[in-house]
Formats: structure tokens, sequence, C-alpha cells
């Protein structure tokens, strides 16, 4: 069983994309180990509420760390210092000490205005997705499994990219608001299948065109984005982006 | 124009100009050797390289390529500066696996830039520019005497200092831009990343010091940091 703990919280308040925005401090005091941070804002908001206040508003949805909704950048890393490999919804009270200060801001990207506190739009990945992440369907009789031979190897990097849940803690911890880290996996969890292929180069070019266009930057490959990628999306599919990319537009 | 209007484009162009640079900053580098062993041998070089058609030709694409790099670097920053956003973190914890260097590439590139306008001033005015105009002795020194330019040179404190600061600088932009260049253009991946990254620091490495071992000769042997009491 772990020891309560006690800490400050300073936690962002922003009435939407154009207020100012401050922080709010409270001490929050016996805090359970195992709580988790989502519950220990939970807790929070019972406070606020019951005091007659506006409860904080942050983004969450299944908690089991699968779908890529909650999105804080804690104590200056996206998600906070979880295992590597989980979001905010996966880190335990017991990753702080007693009398720690915790800061809780919401991602910060021209990409990604601010909805209300640490609440942020990030419809931009889904526009992303729309203008290109997908294989056109042309359905028909199910074929065998076995109908189209994929090597192992990359059947599994597939798997890997796929596994980009699109959370945004890559866009929050570029210094150029990158998008490139999930805009890569997503176009090479396509552009490593034989499935894929025949639109590859139209998905590059579109997915790519989309992100510059809603404003997100240039990599410039520091590796921030990998160092805190909940699912360890590597650089490397940049890499490949990069080379898609290039290999379309030559042959434009 | 695909090198313009995209993100992947514009990089493609850091890419292949800054890939373009380093080869000749080995050229530099391998000329600059000669004039450890060889006063006849250096200036020769500089004779040959002086104020020929192709050595003109040459420096007018080096100080495209160049100029090219240094707008893109700006453009391609000012468009990241506004994709951050308005506002910034109260709190920021680097992780680890970022290098120092990645992320103050435009800082370290202003100080190789300024470094390059004082060289510019040092051996370049007093060289080439001085044949240009047919003034050979501009400088004080003839124009194909880079020899004696560098003695002059590094005989001043102040401009070892200077130019060991420069080469430093140099090197941190190198070590990130080597490999991120490859990336950008697609040649890296799981190992090649790794690779690139061991074969970039090497060679970053070996190039400034080819440089250094210059500037040290001529500020040690009769230069700045002389000690006066070897026969040299």
């Amino acid at each position: 069983m772990d020891k309560n703990i006690s800490f400050k919280l300073r936690y962002w308040r922003q009435n939407g994309p154009k207020d100012k925005g401050h922080f709010d401090e409270r001490e929050m005091k016996d805090i359970p180990g195992d709580t988790s941070f989502l519950e220990m804002l939970d807790i929070l908001n019972e406070q606020l509420v019951n005091e007659g206040k506006e409860p904080f508003v942050f983004d969450h949805d299944c908690r089991e760390g699968i779908c890529g909704m909650c999105s804080l950048y804690i104590n200056g890393t996206p998600h906070g210092k979880t295992e590597r490999g989980a979001t905010t919804c996966q880190l335990y009270m017991r990753k702080f000490k007693d009398g720690d200060t915790i800061t809780v801001e919401p991602w910060r990207s021209a990409g990604f205005p601010v909805i209300k506190d640490c609440m942020v739009d990030r419809t931009a990945f889904d526009k992303i997705i729309q203008a290109g992440g997908y294989v056109t369907v042309r359905t028909g009789q199910p074929q065998d499994a076995n109908a189209i031979l994929i090597p192992k190897q990359d059947a599994d990097e597939a798997m890997d990219c796929a596994s980009c849940i699109g959370c945004g803690a890559c866009v929050a911890a570029c210094k150029n608001g990158s998008a490139m880290l999930f805009v890569s996996s997503k176009v090479s969890q396509l552009a490593l299948l034989p499935q894929g292929r025949p639109e590859a180069a139209r998905r590059a070019k579109a997915m790519v065109a989309k992100m510059d266009e809603l404003g997100f930057g240039n990599c410039t490959n520091t590796r921030a984005c990998e160092a805190v990628c909940p699912k360890c999306e590597s650089i490397s599919n940049i890499a490949r982006l990069n080379r898609e990319f290039i290999k379309a537009k030559l042959n434009d | 124009m695909w090198l313009c209007d995209s993100s992947i484009g514009r990089k493609v162009v850091m890419s292949v100009s800054g890939l373009a640079l380093i080869l000749f900053l080995t050229f530099h580098a391998s000329m600059n050797l000669v004039a450890l062993f060889s006063k006849e041998g250096y200036n020769m070089i500089c004779e040959f390289l002086g104020a020929n058609w192709y050595a003109v030709a040459a420096t007018l694409g080096l100080a495209a390529l160049v100029a090219v790099h240094i707008v893109y670097a700006f453009w391609l920053t000012l468009q990241n500066y506004r994709a951050r956003g308005k506002d910034r973190y109260a709190v920021t914890d680097k992780p680890k696996a970022v290098e120092w260097a990645s992320q103050n590439m435009l800082v370290l590139g202003i100080i190789v830039v300024l470094g390059m306008v004082l060289h510019l001033w040092n051996f370049w005015y007093n060289m080439m520019f001085a044949e240009l105009i047919h003034q050979p002795m501009l400088g004080g020194i003839h124009a194909t005497n880079g020899y004696d330019y560098i003695a002059q040179t590094f005989s001043n404190p102040i401009y070892v200092v200077l130019y060991v600061i420069w080469l430093v600088a140099l090197w941190f932009h190198l070590t990130h831009g080597f490999w991120s260049a490859l990336q950008t253009v697609g040649w890296s991946g799981k190992i090649w990343f790794e690779r690139w990254k061991c074969i970039g620091y090497a060679y970053s490495t070996i190039l400034i010091l080819m440089f250094l071992v210059v500037v040290a000769k001529f500020a040690i042997c009769g230069g700045a940091f002389c000690c006066g009491s070897c026969p040299l």
C-alpha cells in the first residue's frame, strides 16, 4: 500500500482560445499513492464543486491508456513521467513526492487551440486523417487470410505504427509544434502493407499538405516527440514519410 | 513548387544545401592542411584559386548555397515559432534523448555566419577580392601569399580565440546537421539512424580538428601563443 502524499497543485485555467489564461493553485492533502492522476483531478473537482466553484476542465475518456483522449502537460512532460508506453490516465500519484509542486498545463500549439482550461481542440488530427489516412474501400468477398503474403517484420512494424493513438503528445513536446511523428506513423502503417501501396503517393502528399495547411511546424529532428510518445513511435517513421513524399513529388 | 510550399520540401532544401556545404568544408579543410608542411605548396593553391574564372564561378555558387541555407533557416524558424502558438510552457523538462545542438541550430548558425564574416574579412577580402579589383597589395601582403596571411591573422590572440569559438560552434552545428540532413532526405531508419549519427560525429570531429590543427600550429609556432624558445 502506497502512503498518502500532500502537494501543491498549479493548474491552468483559460476560458477559451482568446482568453489570456492563468494558473490556479491548491494544496492537495492526503492523496493516496495509488490514486491515478485523473482520479486526483476528480478529487480536486469534487472540492471545487463543493465550494461552489467552477470545476477544472480536462480531456479524458477510457482511462485505460488506449483511447488517446487524455492530454495533460505535467511538470514539463506530456502525459507526465509515466512508464514509457502510457498516457496520463496511467500515471499514478506514487510517482510524486510529498511536498512537490505539480504544474498542469494544456498542450500548447497553434494547431491545438484551447477550448477551456486544459481541454484542447485536436480535430486537426482528424482532418489530416480525412485527407488520406485510409485505404479506399472496395468491399467484395472476404479474402482468404493468406491470399496476400506479408513478411512478419513488415506486419509487425505496420502494427507498431498503427498503435499511435493520436493523442498529440508529439506536437505538445515539439519546439516547432510539428505533427510529423503522428502523420508519419499514420502514413507508415499503410505504406508498409501491400494494401496501402496503390494509394501511397497520393496519401503522403495529401496528408502532408493538410498538415501544413493546418499550421503545424516543420520537423527539425530534435527527437523530443519520440522521447515522450506514449506508444513509443520512432522517428524512423518520419524518415519513411520523407521518402514517400519526396518519391511522390519527384514522380509528379 | 514543392521545395517552397511544403514543409518537407523546405527541409529538403536545407538538407541538400547543408550537405553541399559539408562537402565544401571538407575541400577547404584538406586544402588548409597543406599549410602545415609547405608554404610554397599552400601559396600555389592560393594562386590557383585566386581570381580565376572557375574560382570566381565556384565562389558565386557557394555564396548562393550559403544564402539559400540562411534564408530557409530563418523562414523555417519563423514558421516553427508561429506553429508553437502564442503561449509558452511555464515548466519544461527536456528529455535526455534531445541533443542541445538540435534545439539551437539557428543560434549556432548565427555564430557560424558571424565567424564567416570575420574570416572573409581576414582572408577573402585581402586575397580574392584584392585580385578582382586589381590591387594585389590591398592587405599589405601580396594577394597570393595566403601563408603569410594565416601567420599574420593568428599572431593576434583575439583572432585565435574567436576562430576557436567559431569552429566549436560549427562542430555542434554539424553533429546535428549531418544525420538530420540524411533523415530529411529519407535515407534513415532504425538501423541507419544510429549509423549516420556515429558517422556524423566522427566526420564532424575529424573535419573540425583539421581546421583547428592549422589554427593551433600558426598560433603556437611564431604566432600569438609562441613561447619563443624553439628554433621553428
